[in-house]
């Protein structure tokens, strides 16, 4: 569990310098991903060393939103001033994207079945 | 004695987890997907903040550190697109452009309907990144000039938003294959909306991770230059 939690941390690490020191607009973590994957798939990283860590988080992961959404509170002044565009834009968008996002692949899946395998 | 702790990160990773517990419980004792855990949470502990008139900043002190585990979750999402690689590759096309469409339509339906609706230009900026996982979406929004805060708060109930109906929208628009779902629901609702597609499918879990880092990678690239190029 530990050794799990110090190589999540450890490629977190690994992607923000990289992220950093090459300007990507990419952030760490999500460097850090790509970066577990690829140690896994290498096989430099063993699965057991680190599900036991990545399943704790991620059966968490919705708690560490909380703190971000609290920051609303903030915003409340604005908000009230430009509710319209604000809660149209974020309630619609959400269901467009996800009515696209889901024909876009289940019309690609249909048609071209397996990506020619 | 009171305020002095008031003043330790103490108070606001306990609040935020005892809430967070509670409103967990209420959830799955109810088993009512409208009580999801984030959007009680985050409604009670504003509710109590300002009740108790306690400022945003004293929470945030401890709120970071709580904050800061998203960050090693973010990379543990590498686990579960390790595990389910072969089924994930199979269907790399539909997965790919699928991202893809929902990245653009998120920033232009999102942008665009803000501006129609007459929102000022930081409002407009600070909604263009909104499908996107908090962390990327604040370093996306820091570089074309929104308010990040905001973003992060938009982004968040973005992710309750699918993580509520956004299966449930799914199958009723006609998509029913479980890696369709996952792929609208964690391209649309990020984080939140995966934390529901694990519990639902894991499959669907798996795709809905990769569309979180995908969509965070096609957005960073895609929304400074849209900006930049309607300057």
């Amino acid at each position: 569990m530990v050794r799990g939690f110090a190589i999540l941390l450890a490629l977190q690490f690994l992607g923000e310098t990289i992220s950093k020191k090459l300007a990507l607009p990419i952030p760490g973590n999500v460097l850090g991903m790509g970066l577990l994957l690829l140690f896994l798939l290498l096989g430099l990283v063993r699965i057991e060393w680190v599900e036991e860590a990545a399943e704790l988080l991620l059966s968490h992961l919705a708690l560490f939103f909380v703190p971000a959404g609290v920051g609303v509170m903030v915003y409340f002044g604005l908000i009230a001033r430009e509710w319209l565009p604000i809660v149209v834009a974020t309630f619609v968008s959400t269901f467009v994207v996800m009515a696209v996002t889901g024909w876009v692949a289940v019309r690609l899946e249909g048609k071209g079945g397996r990506d020619g395998e | 004695m009171a305020n002095e702790l008031l003043q330790t990160p103490l108070f606001g990773v306990g609040l935020t987890l005892a809430v967070y517990a509670l409103a967990q419980k209420l959830y799955l004792r109810t088993g009512k997907i409208l009580l999801n855990p984030v959007a009680i949470s985050i409604a009670a502990i504003i509710l109590l903040l300002i009740l108790c008139g306690i400022p945003y900043e004293v929470y945030a002190q401890g709120g970071r550190y709580v904050l800061f585990l998203l960050g090693p979750s973010v990379v543990a999402l590498g686990v579960p697109l390790y595990r389910r690689r072969q089924e994930i590759l199979a269907r790399r096309a539909p997965i790919l452009i699928g991202i893809f469409a929902g990245a653009l339509t998120s920033i232009v339906v999102a942008s665009g309907l803000a501006w129609l609706l007459g929102g000022s230009r930081e409002v407009v900026l600070s909604l263009a990144p909104k499908s996107v996982t908090t962390p990327i979406a604040i370093s996306i929004v820091e570089k074309i000039g929104g308010i990040a805060p905001l973003t992060a708060a938009l982004v968040v109930l973005t992710g309750c938003q699918g993580a509520i109906c956004g299966p449930e929208f799914c199958r009723w628009i006609g998509i029913r294959d479980p890696a369709a779902i996952g792929l609208a629901v964690g391209t649309a609702s990020h984080g939140i909306g995966t934390a529901r597609m694990l519990e639902i499918d894991r499959l669907g879990g798996a795709v809905a991770g990769l569309a979180i880092g995908l969509n965070g990678l096609v957005t960073a690239f895609l929304l400074p230059l849209l900006f930049y190029s309607f300057r």
